[in-house]
């Protein structure tokens, strides 16, 4: 286990939970970091308050991995103004990239997503698309350059769970790239459920930001999403598809 | 008027730098973007704002 790396666009990880930091105080976002044990941390971008002081980034750690978003782009060049954007902050080449067209479902568009992969990864970021999960388009994601697939479970901030479970395994069946699910992870059972299909990662934000204690539901997730990854490790026993195995001695009690 | 973070301001003749200190941002954790171009941290100082300019100051903020 000690040697087992998450590795995203030639970087190593430990930790297979990426934290998001919407939607909670950002006296909150230290100690979720780490209870949750985690390195990579994703940040929206957005027209600062120039009357406000306080800055995210005096909340988070030295060392974490900032992963910024491009929440709020409608089209590729949208995502790509954003991540230059971001990139010019000075905090490192990763970019999450998230499309959408659709404001009620917020699901995202995987024909611009796929353009802006190929954009931004020919300029050196870390390209980690956020996408609905078909097949195709993932295969054309890895041809555009991209570090990550970011397959989502369920509509972001609805923590309804794998809803799209079937389709998230043929991307980590089918696809050379770590796949880490993204949006709609309600509960750590869940998180522990996609770890287990062989999921690289997980992206939480919502089921943290709307827990009762956020710190401790930051822990109750790294502590599934440990368990996960192990039993994906170990091998997951088999399941029979009729009848039984008696786990016990196939003798009668006190008989032959 | 400079049309800034989608405010119409009054800070025409004004450079960059001097309208940031008029505010209360950090010039370390914001990035320009100036007239449709991201204007590089050396060149605050220099670049004065003029009527009809576009001026976007950007930030990190908490997101998912």
């Amino acid at each position: 286990m000690n040697n087992d790396k998450l590795v995203i666009g030639g970087h190593e990880f430990d930790s297979r939970f990426i934290l998001g930091s919407g939607k909670y105080s950002m006296k909150l976002i230290e100690a979720a970091i780490r209870d949750a044990g985690a390195q990579i941390i994703t940040l929206s971008v957005r027209r600062t308050n120039t009357q406000e002081k306080e800055n995210i980034l005096d909340y988070i750690p030295e060392g974490v991995t900032l992963l910024p978003n491009t929440s709020g782009a409608r089209t590729a060049e949208e995502a790509v103004r954003i991540a230059r954007l971001a990139r010019a902050l000075g905090c490192g080449d990763f970019v999450k990239i998230e499309i959408m067209r659709d404001t009620k479902y917020l699901l995202p568009d995987n024909q611009e997503t796929i353009r802006a992969t190929k954009i931004l990864a020919n300029e050196g970021f870390v390209v980690m698309p956020y996408m609905y999960p078909d097949l195709n388009a993932a295969r054309d994601l890895v041809n555009a350059g991209a570090a990550t697939i970011m397959p989502l479970a369920s509509p972001i901030g609805s923590n309804k769970g794998l809803a799209t479970k079937d389709f998230i395994q043929i991307l980590i069946d089918e696809i050379d790239l770590p796949i880490i699910v993204d949006a709609g992870i309600g509960k750590p059972s869940q998180a522990c459920e996609a770890m287990e299909m062989g999921a690289a990662a997980i992206m939480a934000n919502t089921a943290l930001a709307t827990a009762g204690d956020l710190p401790m539901m930051a822990s109750a997730f790294r502590q599934a999403i440990e368990a996960g990854r192990k039993a994906y490790l170990a091998g997951l026993g088999r399941v029979l598809t009729r009848g039984a195995s008696a786990s016990d001695p196939l003798t009668g009690f006190l008989r032959d | 008027m400079v049309m800034i973070n989608g405010t119409s301001m009054d800070a025409a003749g004004r450079s960059v730098s001097e309208y940031l200190r008029t505010t209360a941002c950090n010039p370390q954790r914001i990035v320009i973007e100036y007239n449709g171009q991201i204007l590089p941290k050396e060149s605050y100082d220099s670049t004065i704002l003029a009527d009809d300019d576009h001026v976007e100051i950007i930030s990190f903020m908490g997101g998912g």
